[in-house]
C-alpha cells in the first residue's frame, strides 16, 4: 500500500499494516526528520525489518540530500539474509508501483567464508582459513610476482576484479550472498571485493555490526562511508556487549607460544631478506623516517586487520627511532613477551589500570609508552615487507601487538586482569591476562558522532533507559511500541511454586535443591502433555542445565519426559547443537513434538526463531544473572558505578532481564503465532523484574498470573490453548490489530480533528483569559 | 498296530507320557510311544502330520520334547532316566536330532499351501463364498481361482504387517522388577525388541552375529541390561563389554551426520556469526575455548540423550515419508526444476521467504521472475481445486438414460441426439445460484414423491420387506460373484495380447457357465417362491452379464472380419 506518514509518501510493501508498524514509522520519520539518534522498541514479530526499511528507503528517495545511504547492521548470517530478502521484497513493489524511481543498489557483504568462489579456497571451512589463503593469493606483492613469473598461483576471480571491476559499477539492484555469488560467478569477478568495492557507493548496505564497531575491521572496510548516511542497528540489545568485545583482548599461554614461534619465523625471514635484497629493508626504513603513510600506497587487498584503536586517537606522528628498524623491532617484541610472559607467572589474581602496566612496564624493561603505541602499525608494515603469505601464523603476534598498542593508547575505561587458574578449576594452572574494554561508549562513539542518523531498535530493549546511558549517547526519540492484538496470543504466566507449594527459584541457595529441581522437572513434564508440537527451555547457565538434566535422570523425569516428546539438549559443542536443534525441527515438523533445553545467552537463544509449531511454549527456568563472581564483570560493574552512576543490581538486573525477554520474546513471531511464555522463578513476580519486561509482554502478564503453582498453569494453558486453536482469521484481525490504508486513513483523520479541536479549545482558553 | 516292515530307528526306553512310563520309538514314517510291558502303541504320529518340534528350554528341572502336529495337537514326552539329568539330556538329544533329520524328509509341501488357503478363507468368509459359488460349482477351475481372484489375497499374506512406531520412552518402559532373591528381572516383549532393533542397528547387528550361535537370546539381553550402553550415566566399562563396540559404532555415525551439518543454514549456529577474528580477540570465535566443566559424566549423558532422541526419529523418517518429507520431495522437485547452480540454495531462499513472511499482511512482493516467487510455500502449498469440468462439479453427473445399449449404431445416433438436446439448454444456465425455479423443484420433488408422475411404478412396499432374508443373502452372493468375474473379464479389453484374448474367451465362458448353474437356477427359484417380483430381482444381474457377452460377441465379430 502506498500511505502518507506525516506527509512523507511511503510504499509499503504490503497489502494490510500493523497499527504499531505505522506509529514506529512516524518516530523513525520524527528521528530523520531531526538527523539525530532514535531508540525503539518493537515486539518481534511485528515485521519491523520491513518497516525501517520501507520508511528509511523512501525517505532517501524523497530526499535524496539530506540521507544519501543505508547501512543496515544486523547480528548474524540468517538476520542479514532475512533483511536483504525483505529489501528485495520492498523493492519488487517499487518496481511494480513505482518504476519510476531513483535506481538503487543494495547489497550484502560479508566475510570471504561467506562470499568466496574461489573453487579451492571456498572449500576451507574455518573463516580464518579461507581469509589466510585468500589473502596468499591476492596479496598485492603476490601478484607482483605473479607477473614476473606466471607459476605463482593467483586467484582468477580477483585478477578478473581487479581488471575491469574497479572501473565499473555493478548494476543496479538488490543482490543477497548468492546472488553477489551467481554476479562474480559469471562476471569473472571475486564477490567479496566486488561488494568491499560497491559498498562504497551502493544506497544500501546490509552487513554484520562488526564491520562498523569493531576499529580493526571497520577502518579497513567502512572508512569511506558517507556522513549523510542513517545506520540502523537491529537486534541490537546486545551492542554494549559487541562494542566492548572490539576492544579487548584475551591473551593466555598458547598466545605466548604461538607468537614466540612467530617472531622467531619473523626474525629468520628478516635475516633471508637482509642477506638477498637489503634494498627492501633499507626503503622500509625511509619511510619510516619520513614518516610516510604507507595508507594511501597500499593495495586493498594487502590488509586484513588494521589498527585496533579507533582512527582519532592514531598518533600522526614518525615511528619512533628505536623500533625502525626490522632488528630492533623484533628485539623490542621478544622483550615485550618476555615481559608478558613474566606477568602470566603468578599465583593470586592480579587488577591493575592500563596506567600501571604502563609504568610496570617501563620499570622492568624500559619500554616506553610512545613506541608500544606503534607497535600494531609497525608489525603491519614489516609484515607487508617482508611480503608474508601465512597470516595465519602472525596471528598471535598481531594479537599481541595489537594489546601493545591498545594499552597505551587507552588509559581510561580499561582494565587488565591477570588469572593464574579459571575459577571452576583451580587446580589446573591456566593464566590468562584480560584486557578488558569497561566502556561500551568507547566503540560506539564515533559511530554517533561521524554519522547522521543512528537507530537502535530490538525487540526486547526494556528497560531503555539504560540504553542512552551505558552507550553515551542522546537519543531524539525513544519508544516501545506494544503489540496491538486481536486474541491474546501470548500467555506470559511466573510460576513461582510447584505443586508441592516449594517455592521455585534458581537462586544460588536454593538451586541444588532436590525439591526445586523436581518441581522444575514436573512442570515441565506438564507443560509436555499439555501442549503440542515444540517446547523449548531455557536454563541460566550451562552448568546448571548439566546438573539439572542429571538429576531429572535419577529422579525418573527424563523418562517420564520422553513418553510425551522427544528431548533435545543444547552442548557446548556448535555443531552437536545444529544437528540436535535440526532434529528438533524434524521432529517438530513430523508432528511428534520435541522438548529442547538451551542455555539464555547461549547461541540458540541469540540466533534461532521458535516460531509457530517450533515453539508453543517457552519455560525459562531461573533468571539468567551473569556469573557475578567473574572478575571482569566486577570491574565493568565498578566503572559503570564511577563514571554513569548505574547501581550494579540495576546493571545486573537489566542484563539479566534483558536476556529472559530474548529467550521467550523466540516463541513468538508475528501475529499469527501464539505460544505461552512461562517464567519459572519466584522472583520473576518481584516488581523490580516485571517492570523490566518488555512492555508487550508485561501488558499480558495480569496480576492473577503472577503467583502460579504448576497445577494453576497447567489449567490456564489448557483453556488458553483450546482458545488459540480456533480458526483464526485475516477478518478477525481487520481494524483492531490489521488496517487497510482506509482505515488508517480514517484514524489519521479522526486524529487530526482531535488534535484542532484540542488545539481551537486550548485557544478559546488562552483568549478567554486574555480577557 | 505296528506293522513288522517298518524299521526302528531309534528305541528310547524310560520315557514318560500322560504320566505313563514306557517306550518312544522312532521308526520310518513315525513316531510312537508304548506303555511299559504292553504290546499296543498309545501314541503314534506320522511324521507328515508333525509340523513341528519343541524342547523345553534349558535349566527346566524337567526334559521333555514336545511334538506339535498340523492340526494343533501335541503330545508332549518326559525323558526320566534313571541315570540323571545328564543322562536325561543326552536321550531327549538323540531323539530331537534324529527327528531333525528326519523330518524334513516328510514335510508336505502341499501341506502349506492348503494350511495357508484355509487361513485365507477363514480371515475373508466373503472369499469362501466365492470359492463355494465358482469353483465348487465348476464355473472356475481351482487353479484359476486363486490364480485372479484371490491373487491380492496371496500378496498382502506375503507383505509385512504393519510397522510398529517407536515410543520416546521405550526403553523407560522396560522396568525392572526385583524377582524376589537379589535380582532384577526385565520383561521383553517382541514390541520393545522390536524397537530396540529399530532404534539401535547396531545392537541388531550384534543380535544377529551372536544370538543363533555364541549365546541364546536370553544371554544377549541379559549382557544387554547389564551394559553401559543401556545405563546412559555409566561413562565406558571396559573393552570386555560387547556393546562397547555399538557405542562406538553409534559415536561415529553421530560425529559424521554432525559434520555434514544442516541443510538448514537457519539452523547452522556455526555459520551465525560473523566476524574474521582470530580467538583471543574475545569476539565470539574467541570465547570459546569451551570453559569445561570437568562433568564428563553430565556432558556424556546429555550426548546420549540426544543421541537417543534423534535415533528414534529417524526411525519413523526413514521408513516412511512424514508429512514434511512429502513436502520436502514437493520441494525437491520444483528446486530441481528451477535453479541447479549450488544445490541447496533455492530451499535457503524459500526458507528464508517463508521467514520474512507474514500471513495477516499479505503476500509478499518477491521477484517476479526468479525462482524465489514460486519457491514461496504458501502459493507451492495452495493447491485449490482444479477443475477441468466446473459445470459437472457444480451439477453431478448428467443422466444418461441409454447407457445400458448405446453399443448399437442406432442408440449412437439416439446418444448423439440427446447430448445435442441437452447443449442446446447450457447456454441457459448462466447463473448457478437460480439453477431452478422454486416452484419447478417443488413440482419436481413432487413428482418423484410416491405417487407423483414418476413414479408410478412405484410399490409402496420396500424391498426388504418383500424378500425374504435368504434370498437376500444369495443374491448378495450372486452379485459378489458375478462381479468377481465381470472384473476379471473387462480386464481383458482391450485385449491386446493373445494370451488377454484367451483369457477373454475363457472368462466369457466362465460367465455362460455362471448364468446356466447359479443365476438360472436362482431366477426360477426366485419365480416360483417370489411372483410379484419375478424376474425383476435378477435383472440388473442380467443386465449386466447381457453388456458383457454383447461386448464380447462385438469384438468376436470384429476379430473374425478383420481375419478374413
Amino acid at each position: 500500500m502506498k500511505l502518507s506518514v506525516d506527509g512523507l509518501l511511503v510504499y509499503f510493501p504490503y497489502e494490510y499494516i500493523y497499527p504499531e508498524q505505522y506509529a514506529y514509522m512516524i518516530d523513525l520519520k520524527k528521528t530523520l526528520d531531526a538527523k539525530g539518534h532514535c531508540l525503539l522498541e518493537m515486539p518481534s514479530g511485528t515485521g519491523k525489518t520491513a518497516t525501517l526499511l520501507s520508511l528509511t528507503v523512501a525517505y532517501m528517495l524523497e530526499y535524496p540530500d539530506s540521507i544519501r545511504k543505508i547501512i543496515y547492521c544486523s547480528r548474524t548470517v540468517p538476520e542479514i539474509e532475512k533483511v536483504i530478502a525483505e529489501l528485495k521484497n520492498l523493492m519488487n513493489y517499487y518496481e511494480i508501483h513505482a518504476p519510476t524511481h531513483a535506481p538503487l543498489t543494495g547489497l550484502v557483504l560479508s566475510s570471504r567464508k561467506n562470499m568466496c568462489v574461489h573453487p579451492d579456497v571456498s572449500k576451507e571451512r574455518e573463516g580464518k582459513s579461507v581469509d589466510g589463503k585468500c589473502y596468499g593469493l591476492t596479496a598485492s606483492y603476490v601478484r607482483d610476482k605473479h607477473e614476473l613469473d606466471a607459476e605463482v598461483p593467483v586467484c582468477q576471480y580477483y585478477e578478473g576484479f581487479s581488471i575491469e571491476g574497479k572501473e565499473m559499477k555493478i548494476p543496479d539492484g538488490i543482490y543477497s550472498l548468492d546472488d553477489m555469488k551467481e554476479f562474480g560467478r559469471t562476471r569473472n569477478w571475486c564477490p567479496y571485493f566486488t561488494a568491499r568495492y560497491a559498498i562504497v557507493y551502493a544506497q544500501i548496505v546490509v552487513y554484520s555490526y562488526h564491520y562498523l564497531l569493531d576499529p580493526k575491521i571497520a577502518e579497513v572496510v567502512s572508512k569511506e562511508m558517507n556522513k549523510e548516511s542513517v545506520i540502523i542497528f537491529d537486534e541490537a540489545h546486545n551492542i554494549d556487549n559487541v562494542c566492548i568485545d572490539s576492544m579487548s583482548v584475551k591473551i593466555n599461554k598458547r598466545v605466548i607460544e604461538r607468537s614466540t614461534a612467530a617472531l622467531n619465523e619473523l626474525q629468520s625471514t628478516v635475516k633471508s631478506m637482509r642477506d638477498a635484497d637489503i634494498n627492501k629493508l633499507n626503503e622500509e626504513y625511509q619511510r619510516m623516517v619520513q614518516g610516510l603513510k604507507e595508507a594511501r600506497l597500499r593495495a586493498d587487498t594487502d590488509m586484513v586487520l588494521a589498527n585496533p584503536v579507533l582512527p582519532k586517537d592514531i598518533l600522526k606522528e614518525v615511528v619512533p627511532g628505536n623500533i625502525r628498524t626490522a632488528d630492533h623491532f623484533i628485539s623490542f617484541l621478544r622483550r615485550l613477551i618476555e615481559y608478558i610472559k613474566t606477568r602470566l607467572r603468578i599465583q593470586h589474581v592480579v587488577q591493575e589500570s592500563p596506567a600501571g602496566f604502563l609504568k610496570d612496564i617501563s620499570q622492568k624493561i624500559c619500554i616506553e609508552r610512545k613506541p608500544l603505541r606503534f607497535c600494531a602499525e609497525r608489525l603491519a608494515s614489516l609484515l607487508r615487507t617482508l611480503e608474508i603469505t601465512e597470516m595465519n601464523d602472525y596471528g598471535a603476534l598481531i594479537l599481541i601487538t595489537h594489546f601493545a598498542t591498545l594499552v597505551s593508547t587507552y588509559t581510561k575505561g580499561f582494565t587488565i586482569i591477570i588469572e593464574p587458574f579459571d575459577d571452576k578449576t583451580p587446580t589446573v594452572a591456566n593464566p590468562i591476562l584480560h584486557f578488558r574494554c569497561l566502556d561500551s561508549s568507547i566503540a560506539m562513539n564515533p559511530i554517533f558522532s561521524r554519522f547522521q542518523s543512528v537507530v537502535i531498535t530490538s525487540g526486547t530493549l526494556s528497560p531503555m533507559s539504560m540504553y542512552p546511558k551505558i552507550l553515551d549517547f542522546d537519543p531524539v526519540v525513544m519508544s516501545s511500541f506494544t503489540m496491538t492484538l486481536a486474541r491474546p496470543c501470548l500467555l506470559p504466566m511466573i510460576v513461582a511454586k510447584g505443586n508441592d507449594q516449594v517455592a521455585i527459584s534458581s537462586k544460588f541457595e536454593t538451586r541444588e535443591d532436590t525439591a526445586v529441581i523436581r518441581n522444575y522437572g514436573q512442570l515441565l513434564v506438564e507443560i509436555a502433555k499439555t501442549v503440542p508440537d515444540g517446547i523449548v527451555c531455557f536454563f541460566t547457565s550451562y552448568l546448571y542445565l548439566e546438573s539439572v538434566v542429571a538429576a531429572w535422570y535419577d529422579q525418573g523425569i527424563v523418562d517420564t519426559l520422553l513418553r510425551y516428546k522427544l528431548l533435545f539438549i543444547e552442548t557446548q559443542d556448535n555443531a552437536e547443537t545444529s544437528y540436535a536443534l535440526m532434529n528438533y525441527v524434524k521432529a517438530c515438523d513430523c508432528g511428534r513434538g520435541a522438548v529442547l533445553l538451551a542455555v539464555a545467552r547461549g547461541k540458540v537463544s541469540e540466533g534461532v526463531d521458535f516460531d509457530h509449531h517450533y515453539g508453543r511454549a517457552v519455560l525459562m527456568f531461573g533468571i539468567p544473572y551473569v556469573y557475578t563472581q567473574s572478575r571482569i564483570l566486577k570491574a565493568r560493574l565498578e566503572y559503570l558505578r564511577d563514571s554513569f552512576q548505574i547501581r550494579e543490581n540495576d546493571f545486573l538486573t537489566f542484563d539479566a532481564m534483558r536476556h529472559a525477554a530474548q529467550c521467550v520474546g523466540r516463541a513468538l513471531r508475528g501475529k499469527t503465532d501464539y505460544g505461552i511464555m512461562i517464567f519459572a522463578d519466584k522472583r520473576f513476580s518481584r516488581a523490580d523484574k516485571r517492570s523490566r519486561l518488555p512492555k508487550w509482554i508485561q501488558e499480558h502478564l495480569v496480576d492473577n498470573h503472577c503467583n502460579l503453582s504448576t497445577e494453576e498453569a497447567i489449567q490456564m494453558s489448557r483453556r488458553w490453548l483450546r482458545r488459540m486453536a480456533q480458526p483464526f482469521t485475516r477478518e478477525d484481525q481487520l481494524g483492531v490489530s490489521l488496517l487497510t490504508l482506509d482505515q488508517l486513513e480514517k484514524i489519521e483523520r479522526d486524529k487530526q480533528a482531535e488534535k484542532k479541536k484540542n488545539a481551537a479549545r486550548i485557544e478559546g482558553n488562552g483568549t478567554e483569559e486574555l480577557n | 498296530m505296528t506293522t513288522s516292515s517298518e524299521d526302528v530307528l531309534l528305541q528310547m526306553g524310560e520315557v514318560r507320557y500322560k504320566k505313563g512310563d514306557g517306550t518312544l520309538y522312532v521308526m520310518n514314517e513315525r513316531i510312537a510311544w508304548m506303555v511299559e510291558h504292553r504290546d499296543t502303541v498309545t501314541v503314534a504320529h506320522k511324521f507328515a502330520d508333525i509340523k513341528m518340534q519343541k524342547i523345553s528350554p534349558e535349566g527346566k528341572p524337567k526334559i521333555q520334547l514336545q511334538v506339535v502336529l498340523h492340526d494343533g495337537n501335541s503330545s508332549t514326552f518326559h525323558f526320566v532316566n534313571r541315570n540323571g539329568l545328564q543322562a536325561q539330556l543326552a536321550d531327549r538329544d538323540k531323539v530331537k536330532e534324529l527327528l531333525q533329520q528326519l523330518l524334513p524328509n516328510f514335510r508336505r509341501k502341499v501341506d502349506k499351501d492348503l494350511e495357508e488357503k484355509n487361513r485365507i478363507f477363514t480371515e475373508n468368509p466373503a472369499l469362501l463364498q466365492l470359492y463355494k459359488d465358482l469353483v465348487i460349482t465348476q464355473v472356475l477351475n481351482s487353479e484359476e481361482f486363486w490364480s485372479t481372484h484371490a491373487k491380492e489375497y496371496k500378496q498382502k499374506n506375503t507383505v509385512k504387517k504393519q510397522d510398529i512406531g517407536v515410543s520416546g520412552a521405550f526403553l523407560a518402559d522396560i522396568k525392572p522388577q526385583t524377582d524376589g532373591c537379589n535380582g532384577l528381572k526385565y520383561n521383553l516383549t517382541a514390541d520393545i525388541i522390536h524397537c530396540i532393533f529399530k532404534t539401535y542397528p547396531a545392537v541388531k547387528r550384534k543380535h544377529q552375529d551372536n544370538v543363533p550361535n555364541k549365546m541364546t537370546e536370553q544371554e544377549f539381553w541379559t549382557k544387554f541390561f547389564q551394559s553401559h550402553y543401556f545405563h546412559r550415566d555409566r561413562i565406558t566399562a571396559g573393552t570386555k563389554d560387547m556393546f562397547a563396540e555399538c557405542g562406538k559404532i553409534d559415536d561415529q555415525n553421530m560425529k559424521n551426520a554432525v559434520q555434514t551439518g544442516p541443510q538448514n543454514s537457519l539452523l547452522n549456529i556455526k555459520d551465525f556469526e560473523d566476524v574474521p577474528l582470530e580467538e583471543g580477540f574475545c569476539s565470539v570465535n574467541g570465547d570459546k575455548v569451551v570453559p569445561n566443566s570437568g562433568n564428563i559424566v553430565h556432558q556424556n549423558m546429555i550426548k546420549r540423550f540426544n543421541q537417543h532422541s534423534i535415533m528414534v526419529l529417524n526411525t519413523c523418517t526413514e521408513s516412511k515419508p512424514t508429512p514434511d518429507t512429502l513436502q520436502a520431495a514437493k520441494q525437491q522437485a520444483l528446486a530441481n526444476k528451477e535453479l541447479d547452480d549450488s544445490g541447496k540454495s533455492p530451499p535457503k531462499k524459500r526458507k528464508i521467504v517463508d521467514k520474512i513472511f507474514y500471513e495477516d499482511l499479505g503476500e509478499p512482493h518477491v521477484d517476479l521472475n526468479e525462482p524465489l516467487r514460486v519457491m514461496n510455500g504458501k502459493e507451492v502449498c495452495n493447491d485449490k481445486l482444479n477443475l477441468t469440468k466446473v459445470e459437472r462439479y457444480l451439477h453431478g453427473p448428467m443422466n444418461n438414460t441409454n447407457m445400458d445399449t448405446y453399443e448399437d449404431l442406432k442408440d449412437l445416433e439416439e446418444v448423439q441426439f440427446t447430448i445435442h438436446a441437452d447443449t442446446e439448454s447450457w447456454s441457459q444456465r448462466t447463473s448457478h445460484k437460480a439453477l431452478v425455479s422454486v416452484t419447478a423443484a417443488v413440482n419436481a420433488l413432487g413428482e418423484l414423491s410416491p405417487g407423483g408422475a414418476l413414479m408410478r411404478g412405484f410399490q409402496d412396499q420396500s424391498l426388504d420387506q418383500l424378500v425374504p432374508p435368504d434370498f437376500e443373502k444369495e443374491l448378495k452372493n450372486l452379485y459378489l460373484a458375478l462381479s468377481g468375474l465381470l472384473k476379471q473379464f473387462w480386464e481383458c479389453f482391450p485385449p491386446t495380447k493373445p494370451e488377454l484374448e484367451a483369457k477373454a474367451a475363457r472368462m466369457h465362458e466362465a460367465l455362460k457357465r455362471f448364468k446356466m448353474a447359479k443365476l438360472q437356477p436362482f431366477e426360477d427359484r426366485a419365480l416360483t417362491e417370489l411372483s410379484p417380483l419375478g424376474s425383476s430381482l435378477t435383472l440388473h444381474l442380467n443386465h449386466l452379464l447381457q453388456r458383457a457377452s454383447t461386448k464380447f460377441a462385438t469384438w468376436q465379430e470384429r476379430k473374425n472380419r478383420h481375419h478374413r
